[in-house]
């Protein structure tokens, strides 16, 4: 099911908010003029390779950083001067950064036993067995760190955090420790978490199918700037920017000319003169433009079969198959079109036969299918 | 595959093994006899077996005493001083600066442990330290061939062998340690207390161990500074052995302060563990 995710967030809804909020280094502009709105209770993902300002952006909101420009606001009221220490958030670290001379139960306990005026033990007690048991680490409170694995230190992190009822939960790159397997089961429980616990989350992660997999919103951060927030399917059917499309998911990118555009669609001519049927991008007038398709969205046929209806047909040698099981993932070369990928279903090459190595064939482009880039 | 593992590492410590049969075993087991020995006539050992000079260990009670009140004192006093300084190398000095300051902190080793206390002399001497003392309007400051004096030099000799364990004890910590602590609502004074002392303590130890240890045998600094009104056990040795050449009675307390230290060390490692210390630190051990 999908949640509602639609780009404004109201004030009343606001839990914490980037007002072109900056971080530079020297030269160097981790953060660049960041505005944003994170919804209470949502799940938000910044996604983005490694120095794109993700982690900059999370630690301006921990309180491991304070920003050179702009601000940051948590419920309203700009933290700028709040030290991390009295900051309304809990941070599940890369590494952990679990205390070592302390026992599972007095990680967990720890921020519990910071508070003042000081909690009654009985209730931090209470309270630490509950976290533990929500991460499933019911009988490990009185074990020693060392002793337990990765995953099992990363419940203790999770544990850790959310035993203080943060109004933010923030999330470091929490599973890039871990083996693909643990790493899936990890990500339902933390969604199912999110869900019990009704705690807003910000993650932090350079793995889009994580990002997609756990987020109601991702925000694409690229150069310190914000590249595109949307849902996962908004990001994925309408990237804004060559960047987006090229980061979330494969995508064919081509140039072409507009040769007109009507009704939020646009006709693109492809170098080797064939008119494709694309989406147009919102405000777009310019007549070379990039235009980018899902490998998915497109199909193949043999060379000389009868052409479906509103398709446009570019044809192309196959250069490379692979086989990947539910689906096949076919490189080709379009003369003066350019390389394209097209992945087809495996039932569908089952009903119509797969496609050699050197094989001429005929790359169908549905109308519709596709869309044009806005440009930067 | 001609040697087994077992082999190899058999042969890897034999040199160990020996240095230690030769250097350490022997020496004691020498030590050992001799101290139940007699004096002969022309100085040094006579065979036999008497207790006397154990019974007569009690007129050395002011070397022991003074060994046992300045070695905590000059170990607990480098502990202080030394912290706060690798506190500062390890945690706060920019990378820039590290290595130049690291080298400052050994530099003092490069000359010869009896000139620079025989620089202290001067210092503390009448023309130097309370000279200045007497222009500020403090008269008659007597410095020098006191414990005080004897404490100042052992700071200023020991002090590097407490800064280096400390130091990387303190550098190896992590510092997202601290940024934990803060995320989890603890302001920087008390993340010190809770995460970087405690998890400092292997270094901290380590220091003191290494301080106290030779501090016990220490005979140089007393001898210059202390003026022969603050001697250690060390100063009644060289003493015992090469003046008055009573060879059994200077084993018999070489014995006695071997048994003390003993005592004294096993004390403070049970502290330490009972301190609460991980189980890194128990390799320190």
């Amino acid at each position: 099911m999908e949640r509602a995710a639609s780009m404004q967030v109201r004030p009343e809804e606001t839990v914490a908010e980037f007002v072109g909020a900056s971080k530079r280094y020297g030269e160097v502009l981790a953060a660049d003029r960041i505005d944003l709105r994170i919804r209470r209770g949502e799940f938000l993902s910044f996604l983005g390779p490694s120095g794109c300002g993700k982690t900059t952006a999370l630690r301006m909101l921990a309180g491991f950083e304070s920003p050179t420009g702009g601000a940051v606001l948590i419920d309203g009221r700009d933290v700028g001067a709040i030290p991390a220490y009295r900051r309304p958030v809990n941070m599940v670290f890369q590494h952990y950064a679990l205390f070592p001379h302390m026992t599972v139960a007095e990680n967990v306990g720890y921020g519990l036993r910071q508070r003042r005026p000081r909690m009654a033990r009985r209730e931090i007690a209470e309270k630490v067995e509950k976290a533990l048991a929500t991460v499933r680490l019911d009988a490990f409170g009185p074990r020693r760190i060392w002793e337990m694995s990765g995953g099992q230190q990363q419940r203790v992190a999770l544990a850790r955090a959310i035993v203080n009822e943060p109004k933010i939960l923030l999330l470091d790159e929490p599973m890039a420790a871990l083996d693909a397997k643990l790493r899936g089961e990890m990500q339902r429980e933390l969604l199912d978490l999110q869900r019990s616990l009704g705690i807003t989350f910000v993650l932090v992660t350079h793995d889009q199918e994580e990002a997609l997999a756990m987020s109601d919103r991702i925000c694409i951060m690229g150069k310190g700037r914000i590249a595109q927030i949307g849902s996962p399917q908004e990001l994925y059917d309408r990237p804004a920017n060559r960047y987006v499309a090229d980061f979330v998911g494969k995508a064919n990118i081509l140039s072409a000319q507009i040769a007109s555009r009507e009704g939020g669609l646009a006709q693109a001519v492809l170098g080797n003169g064939a008119a494709v049927t694309v989406a147009d991008a919102p405000g777009a007038a310019a007549t070379e433009a990039e235009i980018a398709v899902r490998p998915e969205a497109l199909s193949l046929a043999a060379a000389g079969a009868p052409l479906p209806e509103g398709m446009t047909a570019l044809p192309a040698r196959v250069t490379h198959r692979t086989f990947l099981g539910d689906h096949t993932e076919y490189l080709l070369e379009a003369p003066r079109v350019g390389a394209l990928q097209v992945n087809v279903p495996r039932q569908a090459e089952r009903a119509a036969g797969g496609h050699g190595m050197g094989a001429e064939v005929h790359v169908l482009w549905p109308a519709g299918a596709g869309l044009v880039l806005a440009a930067g | 595959m001609a040697m087994t593992r077992s082999r190899a590492r058999a042969l890897l410590l034999t040199p160990a093994g020996l240095w230690y049969a030769a250097m350490l075993l022997m020496p004691l087991a020498v030590v050992l006899i001799f101290s139940f020995g007699e004096r002969s006539q022309i100085g040094g050992y006579a065979p036999g077996f008497t207790l006397e000079q154990y019974a007569n260990l009690p007129a050395r009670f002011a070397a022991f005493r003074n060994t046992l009140t300045l070695a905590p004192l000059g170990t607990l006093a480098s502990l202080l001083i030394a912290y706060p300084l690798a506190y500062y190398l390890a945690v706060k000095v920019s990378p820039k600066w590290k290595t130049m300051l690291l080298v400052l902190v050994i530099v003092p080793f490069w000359t010869s442990i009896l000139i620079r206390s025989y620089a202290w002399i001067f210092l503390l001497g009448g023309k130097g330290i309370p000279a200045l003392l007497a222009m500020a309007g403090l008269e008659d400051v007597r410095l020098l061939n006191t414990p005080f004096a004897v404490l100042v030099g052992i700071v200023y000799g020991y002090l590097p062998l407490m800064v280096f364990p400390i130091y990387v004890a303190l550098e190896k910590l992590d510092k997202r340690l601290l940024e934990a602590a803060a995320d989890l609502g603890t302001p920087p004074w008390r993340a010190f207390v809770q995460i970087t002392l405690p998890l400092s303590m292997p270094g901290v130890l380590t220091g003191s161990m290494l301080v106290f240890i030779l501090l016990m045998g220490e005979f140089l600094i007393p001898s210059i500074l202390g003026g022969g009104k603050v001697f250690f056990v060390g100063n009644a040795l060289v003493d015992l052995f090469l003046q008055s050449r009573n060879w059994p009675f200077g084993s018999a307390v070489a014995v006695g302060l071997v048994v003390v230290m003993l005592v004294v060390v096993g004390l403070y490692t049970r502290a330490a563990k009972r301190f609460g210390v991980g189980r890194d630190d128990a390799a320190l051990m």
